[in-house]
């Protein structure tokens, strides 16, 4: 199988490879990538950490949650390390018969990976300070 | 008392300047005596109040009952995608 971290630079056209079939009439492809700016802040980059054996099980978990709730192929995977902006930071590829539970399946998907996948982001700022996002918080934490 | 090994991430493991913490209490205990015990260690204090703990790869309570055997880590909000 293959993992759902990722060291190196995603292809989303190799993710989205990995799903369809020919009774799958939709092919629904998520790529997120780095912006250049959070919270008014503009932003040269960003470092993914994970805590990757419990980031590998909960991202399966939430594959077979998705499986099981809509007819769809999935693949799913998401960078860890120092990412520039604009790099792809997280590619989402689901088929199925129909485009409902395509687009249903990827939107709910990019939810779940986001709320409760161990996956922790440091952002570095272009005047040179650096912070951990928080999402539960308003704003970034204090600048280290 | 038993050592029980607890791995930080991100913040946390900024937070106590390392990425592995051991904690000496009796065994078995549980996930809420083992954070009462992170927060009096220096840079305890500015752990949140509500807390994500990871025993064995899946997410705990404070209920939960630990051994020195097994795999604890202390989560950070998650930040993916």
């Amino acid at each position: 199988m293959t993992s759902f971290l990722s060291g190196q630079t995603i292809d989303p056209q190799a993710v989205a490879a990995r799903v369809g079939g020919a009774d799958h009439g939709a092919v629904v492809l998520f790529v997120g990538t780095v912006r250049d700016r959070h919270n008014g802040r503009a932003v040269r980059g960003l470092t993914y950490s994970a805590y990757e054996p419990m980031a590998e099980l909960v991202a399966a978990h939430i594959v077979r949650d998705a499986c099981s709730q809509w007819p769809a192929l999935v693949a799913v995977e998401h960078r860890v390390g120092a990412l520039a902006v604009g790099d792809v930071a997280i590619v989402v590829a689901v088929s199925a018969e129909h485009r409902g539970a395509a687009f249903a399946a990827c939107e709910w998907l990019v939810d779940a990976i986001k709320a409760r996948v161990p996956i922790w982001k440091r952002e570095r700022y272009a005047d040179g300070q650096e912070a951990w996002v928080d999402p539960t918080s308003f704003s970034a934490e204090t600048p280290a | 008392m038993n050592r029980f090994s607890v791995r930080l991430f991100a913040r946390y493991a900024e937070l106590f300047a390392t990425d592995q913490l051991d904690v000496e209490l009796p065994a078995p205990t549980t996930v809420g005596a083992m954070i009462s015990a992170l927060r009096a260690r220096p840079g305890g204090s500015a752990l949140p109040t509500t807390l994500l703990v990871a025993v064995n790869l899946r997410q705990a309570t404070e209920q939960t009952v630990i051994t020195p055997a097994d795999e604890i880590a202390l989560l950070p909000p998650m930040a993916g995608g």
